[in-house]
């Protein structure tokens, strides 16, 4: 059992990729929209990654080159694990460089470098409804959604206005599509929010253990649900990468001692090490990254 | 720090190196062979193939040897190695009147046709830590002299004796063959029928079911369950293969059913009688089977027209967390890291707290 030659390409049986692709084709054609499909028990538990995977096992080709990336970097563990799945059950070339990839998994982050035409984003979706802490029924959201009903969300947003002064949501903080239906970005940092939109790359999303698939096809207007007088704002740091100093990049706080040392890096590892080896060839270096 | 910049891949191999290690535990004690395990650890066998759903001993075994344990972790294996398998087809319903009974008991009536069988169970032992179970000083039990009760005679059902007086609901009648839901190919959707509720019971984690069902007995949804009958013994699987039309014999397996016999005061449409709720697993579970029948009949209250007050009878609730493979995933996955998001809400909380220190210095200088 243990030996990767009797699995399919990929893991799944070829019905099932088939199955994933009619649902990921219905997805594309209602941007946002939540379809279900029959999600299979993966070999990594649920909640870490099985409806991605299952999203890039039935996209992937022979001469695809993948990329993992778990929290903006290809070497956190739960990264590094589906890695090692792809190559060890489709045999595909991997890499860590987000422009060489073709497919790009990942949990939590956008790539900092623009993604370009033919690339595959997939996301990896815990709670795939964006309405399902205001609303804990499947049968009532889904309701909400067909009708267009979006009051509750309304009232959250305006309600954390009054209490706050702000919108007090910072990651998985809920889009408009095309429009029409509201979507959870998954929990990616409000940040990523605005690469979302229009983006040439298609988006994918995969919710394993919700058993939900969504995407948005190339080209599509995302937009951050904000008010006219409270505008949708992007998270800004103060500062830029403390190893390649970017800025206007999104960064993670690394504890550097136990009094209350603090260093800001890139979160995104492969941007951070394209712009240490040539920070100039890039037109990126301490400039503004453009979004 | 479990994760740097670089050096995720090399601790994952050496995490699982040491987990091999741990796995073995002390090379001067022989190892656990998976027959051992198939043979002696029975009940952890069964519990693994029911709610892994496949029915195979030695993988089962396999998995619980893999798994150190962890019956969870072993369900996991086992539904991972499943959702690689082919799906011939379904096979005909089993016919669990037409058992071959190990032991079977009825709480509702003294004496009944069949008998009452009470075969290997705990029940009546007392909880004494048994010394000679130590280093194998016990040597091989002996035999009970007597021949199984129906090697021949059907033995009908509990349920069925009570349908002929018209005092209990009968069961659904389908038309054969009924297409009958699969919630490991369809994604199950609410409202869900019977067949897809009580596949996912089957399924679903033992504890979770066994926790619903004393809440219904403790008032929260309270369904007046009597143990109609419990039995478990061998049934023969059936499958009709598409090319030859008729039915061919598969094999025999194993199962527990449980049928729960439980009061209702009739409705406009129905008169006073009983109702029924059902539980089945492989091997032998008898303590899932019961607490499946009680959630199983917790659940009818929307289809017998009942009030949805308590949390057994609310089949959302039930359904979403049943599984224990989808709820341990979940739950652990918070052991992933989850630095961006929280990065975002440290930035807020700053923020948050700055503003909160203005409005104080403003409110005291006022």
């Amino acid at each position: 059992m243990s030996d990767a030659a009797t699995y399919n390409f990929g893991y799944l049986d070829e019905q099932t990729k088939r199955m994933i692709r009619r649902a990921l084709l219905k997805a594309m054609a209602i941007p946002g929209y939540q379809v279900p499909f029959a999600s299979r028990e993966m070999p990594m538990p649920y909640g870490w990654g099985t409806g991605g995977v299952q999203v890039t096992a039935s996209v992937l080709g022979a001469d695809d080159t993948l990329k993992v990336i778990d929290q903006g970097a290809d070497d956190t563990t739960n990264a590094v694990s589906i890695r090692k799945f792809f190559e060890r059950t489709a045999g595909i070339a991997t890499t860590t460089h987000t422009s060489e990839a073709t497919v790009i998994q990942t949990r939590h982050r956008i790539p900092e470098a623009p993604l370009r035409e033919g690339q595959i984003l997939v996301y990896q979706v815990p709670i795939p409804e964006p309405l399902r802490f205001l609303e804990p029924r499947e049968t009532e959201t889904r309701r909400l959604h067909a009708l267009e009903d979006y009051g509750l969300m309304q009232v959250k947003l305006y309600e954390d206005i009054a209490r706050h002064g702000h919108i007090a949501t910072t990651y998985a903080y809920p889009v408009k599509v095309d429009g029409r239906y509201i979507m959870d970005p998954s929990p990616t940092p409000k940040f990523d929010n605005p690469k979302m939109d229009m983006c040439p790359a298609i988006q994918l999303f995969g919710a394993g253990r919700e058993k939900r698939i969504y995407a948005l096809p190339p080209y599509t207007k995302v937009v951050s649900l904000d008010f006219e007088d409270h505008p949708f704002e992007r998270t800004k740091f103060d500062r830029g990468c403390a190893l390649c100093g970017s800025e206007g990049i999104y960064l993670d706080e690394v504890v550097t001692d136990d009094r209350g040392g603090r260093m800001f890096v890139c979160s995104d590892t492969d941007f951070c090490e394209s712009q240490r080896a040539a920070p100039n060839e890039a037109g990126h270096g301490l400039h503004e990254v453009p979004r | 720090m479990y994760v740097a910049v670089k050096g995720g891949e090399s601790a994952i191999a050496a995490a699982h190196t040491l987990l091999a290690k741990e796995r073995r535990g002390d090379p001067a004690v022989p190892e656990l062979t998976t027959e051992q395990i198939r043979e002696q650890l029975t009940l952890a066998v069964d519990r693994v193939m029911s709610e892994g759903s496949l029915y195979d001993r030695d993988l089962a075994a396999l998995a619980i040897k893999q798994a150190r344990g962890d019956l969870i972790e072993a369900i996991f294996l086992v539904r991972a190695y499943r959702s690689t398998l082919p799906r011939f087809g379904y096979a005909e319903p089993i016919e669990t009147s037409a058992m071959t009974i190990r032991r079977r008991i009825s709480a509702t009536f003294k004496d009944l046709p069949g008998g009452q069988v009470l075969g290997p169970t705990f029940d009546y032992t007392h909880r004494l830590l048994d010394d000679s179970l130590n280093d194998g000083a016990a040597g091989t039990p002996p035999s009970p002299a007597r021949k199984p009760v129906s090697e021949d005679a059907k033995v009908p059902h509990v349920a069925d004796l009570l349908g002929h007086q018209g005092l209990i609901e009968p069961n659904p009648e389908t038309e054969s063959p009924a297409p009958v839901g699969d919630l490991t190919r369809d994604p199950l959707s609410f409202p869900a029928e019977r067949d897809l509720r009580l596949q996912s019971l089957a399924r679903g984690d033992e504890g979770l079911l066994l926790a619903l069902g004393y809440s219904t007995q403790r008032g929260y949804g309270r369904t007046h369950p009597f143990a109609g009958e419990i039995r478990l013994g061998q049934v023969e699987v059936h499958l009709v293969p598409e090319e030859l039309g008729f039915e061919v014999p598969l094999g025999t397996i194993t199962v527990t059913e449980c049928e729960m016999v439980n009061q209702f005061k009739g409705s406009a449409e129905s008169p006073p009688q009983f109702t029924r709720g059902y539980g089945l697993a492989f091997g032998h579970c008898e303590r899932k089977t019961m607490s499946m029948a009680l959630v199983d009949r917790a659940l009818r209250a929307r289809e017998l027209g009942e009030e949805i007050v308590a949390p057994a009878q609310d089949e959302e609730f039930v359904l979403s967390h049943a599984d224990n493979v989808q709820a341990t995933g979940f739950v652990e996955h918070l052991k992933l890291p989850h630095y961006v998001d929280f990065q975002a809400e440290l930035q807020l909380v700053r923020q948050m707290r700055r503003e909160w220190e203005d409005a104080q210095r403003k409110e005291a200088a006022e």
